[in-house]
């Protein structure tokens, strides 16, 4: 099988040219920073110095100003974040079924700790409160798809759907 | 102007409507005590410290943010307000690292002051914070945010009166962290470190850093030959620190403190700021007759310096060329006076005493070496040299007046007032207007480039010419000038900037007044005050008439921008990113 390169969506100066409009279009309205960032996001799939230092120049802010946003909300992300994201449910039921083995079983598949984003950039780990899905316990979500009643044996195949 | 009467603490006050009830309190002589409430820079009710009961409002209210309106009841000094005051300052204090005994804010720090006013005798709650590393990477400021109580004081100063915004907030709820972006040092960012953010800290969360070992380790070395000198705006300071009332004149007593102590040579920084005068005005005069870059810009402040290179890399030729004056005088210390005492200059170790972080900085440049070693080996702010005083076992306040040494401690009132916002400007046209016309002034005050307008423009007759200047103060308002000199809304001939507000008397080193003390009066004032004292207590007045400044020309560098002159006392600058 063919190596397939990993880029950094940093990398790609096409991302910059869709990021450009976006500020653009925002530039005029005061109060805009959110709106851009949250395109930025979209954009890049994260907010790294390179991607927040081109909005302040593009917005006329400091970086400051445009960090201090970005790190406030919950929504925007300082590193990368995976293609898909992976929930797993670490609330009192699924916990008591077993939710501690099957984190540590995901974390040795991806091999990244929670929080984290694998390096193929295909996922991101993490642990969440209750998902209100306690009969299926112990559960993950992996985008919008529920996995319930989970062994750590079920585990590769799961995650083989999504490579 | 429009008033309301309202009734605090059953006193009935009439205030200014636009009062807040802060103010008002303070016309009926009470005091509410405030913590982040930094006078027309931060006013933003954050620390909950100001609270005061408002009949008919449901909750106690921020007195610093809120208005006075007519008939308002207020009281702050009731049972509720003592409590919520004071679990408020408890939960402040849980979080700050309280090493008092060893903090540099030790009693004058405005926590501690509230502490013991508020007559707190236990901390109920434990620390809940994580330990942070202290930053110390930067040569002028050593920020430890595990000091820190997020009042923002330091970042309003940095982004509303700097427009630097090199610290600011980041994170949210506990997480919540004052610093440069993405976790970096003050190094590593655009701060200019001006130290405004020092000045302006209730607590020890930012602070100079210290060289006070190093000079000390210079003075117990027999093989180092150890020359200090002192900048203007030190000596209208430094007696603050050993409880004068703010702009007292201490120059005497300064030069017999630091005779004291050790040094070999005491001189004047005034010394290079008239030979200053003498560089830069030529540098204009040649600018303005050979079509030079004009306007030309003043360069004695590194703070200004450094942010003009990194927010109007194309000014960088509009800087006058001349090196900041304490640099000049190392320059003639290692070469001119090295020589003529048969001193070797690597045996030469020059101290600056200066009201500025940023001359920290400005010292370790490494283009600023012009005999081979750096001008000024080390940069003490007033703070630290009132720090050695007092280890040295001096008594400041009993000592005889003594006078510097001669030949580069020689000044005239011309150099004095490079203290102050407009003194550069007004010693160079003191200079120049004399040299041009070969006239006498009548009258040697320029009262127009005095005061604290941010930004002060004149234009004033010079012979055939018509000078424009303009002088502005706080790099804030040094922006709001150089955006319109890049525009060419405005054209000046000559523009003098100084980096802190009210320029070196109010420095990034100087003696730290407190906010509650700056809504009584403005050290700004008080200490330029002393400036232009000293300065008309001067014989001599201006620079070219300064007899040693010509004698140093005479026997060593021949004229004014000559090349030695050039080699030793000018130096160039360099773009920088903006992070």
């Amino acid at each position: 099988m063919a190596v397939k390169e990993v880029r950094d969506p940093v990398d790609i100066p096409e991302n910059y040219e869709k990021l450009k409009e976006v500020i653009d279009e925002h530039k005029v309205k005061r109060g805009s920073l959110i709106p851009v960032l949250q395109k930025a996001q979209e954009i890049f799939g994260y907010l790294p110095l390179e991607v927040q230092k081109y909005v302040a120049e593009g917005m006329n802010v400091s970086l400051q100003e445009v960090y201090g946003v970005a790190t406030f909300y919950a929504q925007f992300s300082l590193t990368p974040k995976g293609e898909h994201t992976i929930g797993l449910c670490m609330g009192t039921a699924c916990y008591v079924k077993g939710a501690k083995a099957i984190l540590e079983k995901v974390k040795e598949e991806l091999g990244v700790e929670v929080g984290g984003t694998s390096e193929d950039l295909k996922f991101t780990l993490e642990a969440t409160r209750c998902l209100g899905a306690c009969g299926l316990a112990p559960v993950m979500m992996i985008d919008e798809d529920v996995y319930g009643r989970l062994t750590v044996d079920s585990i590769p195949d799961i995650l083989k759907k999504y490579r | 102007m429009e008033k309301v009467t309202l009734t605090i603490d059953g006193i009935r006050v009439e205030a200014p409507a636009h009062y807040t009830v802060l103010e008002a309190a303070r016309i009926a002589n009470i005091k509410i005590p405030t913590l982040c409430y930094l006078k027309g820079i931060n006013e933003i009710g954050a620390c909950r410290i100001c609270v005061v009961e408002v009949e008919r409002a449901k909750s106690l209210q921020a007195a610093c943010v809120l208005p006075v309106a007519e008939g308002m009841v207020v009281r702050t000094n009731t049972k509720a307000v003592r409590e919520a005051r004071r679990i408020n300052l408890e939960l402040l204090l849980a979080n700050h690292e309280r090493e008092c005994l060893t903090c540099v804010r030790n009693r004058n720090c405005e926590l501690q002051k509230l502490a013991e006013e508020f007559n707190l005798d236990n901390i109920e709650y434990g620390r809940i914070s994580k330990e942070q590393k202290v930053d110390l990477k930067s040569p002028s400021i050593i920020r430890d945010t595990n000091k820190c109580i997020l009042c923002r004081r330091c970042e309003s100063v940095c982004r509303d009166v700097q427009t630097v915004s090199a610290i600011g907030v980041s994170g949210r709820g506990m997480g919540t962290m004052i610093g440069p972006v993405f976790g970096k040092s003050l190094s590593e960012v655009s701060c200019i470190n001006c130290g405004q953010c020092i000045v302006n800290c209730p607590v020890g969360a930012l602070r100079e850093k210290d060289n006070i070992d190093e000079v000390w380790e210079a003075l117990n070395n027999p093989d180092l030959h150890v020359v200090v000198q002192t900048a203007p705006a030190v000596r209208v300071a430094l007696g603050e620190e050993f409880g004068m009332p703010v702009g007292t004149r201490v120059t005497g007593k300064m030069v017999a403190a630091l005779r004291r102590m050790g040094f070999d040579k005491v001189y004047d920084t005034d010394f290079a700021a008239d030979l200053t005068i003498m560089e830069e005005g030529t540098e204009l005069l040649d600018r303005l007759n050979n079509g030079g870059k004009l306007p030309l810009i003043t360069s004695c402040s590194p703070g200004w310096i450094k942010f003009c290179e990194h927010n109007f890399p194309e000014l960088l030729d509009n800087l006058s060329t001349c090196k900041s004056p304490h640099q000049m005088m190392g320059a003639l210390l290692k070469s001119y006076y090295a020589e003529k005492n048969g001193i070797d200059p690597s045996k030469i170790y020059v101290v600056s005493i200066m009201p500025c972080t940023a001359k920290k900085f400005e010292a370790k440049r490494p283009e600023l070496n012009a005999t081979g070693y750096p001008d000024v080996d080390v940069v003490l702010t007033t703070r630290e040299l009132a720090r050695m005083i007092k280890e040295a076992g001096v008594d400041f306040a009993k000592l005889e007046n003594e006078s510097f040494d001669n030949i580069l401690g020689d000044s005239t009132g011309a150099a004095v007032i490079f203290g102050a916002t407009g003194g550069v400007m007004e010693a160079a046209l003191r200079t120049v207007y004399e040299v041009v016309t070969g006239k006498t002034l009548e009258k040697v005050d320029f009262e127009e480039v005095r005061g604290l307008e941010g930004i002060k423009a004149a234009v004033i007759p010079v012979g055939e010419i018509n000078v424009k200047v303009a002088v502005a103060h706080g790099t804030g308002n040094a922006r709001k000038l150089m955006e319109k000199v890049v525009s060419g809304e405005e054209q000046y001939h000559f523009i003098e900037v100084m980096g802190c507000p009210g320029g070196c008397v109010t420095g990034g080193g100087q003696p730290i007044v407190s906010a509650s003390d700056k809504m009584d009066f403005d050290p700004r004032e008080l200490r330029a005050r002393a400036i232009y004292e000293e300065d008309k207590d001067m014989p001599l007045r201006k620079s070219h008439e300064n007899p040693m400044v010509k004698l140093v020309y005479e026997e060593y560098l021949g004229k004014a921008n000559s090349h030695r002159a050039h080699e030793l006392l000018h130096t160039h600058y360099v773009r920088r990113e903006r992070v």
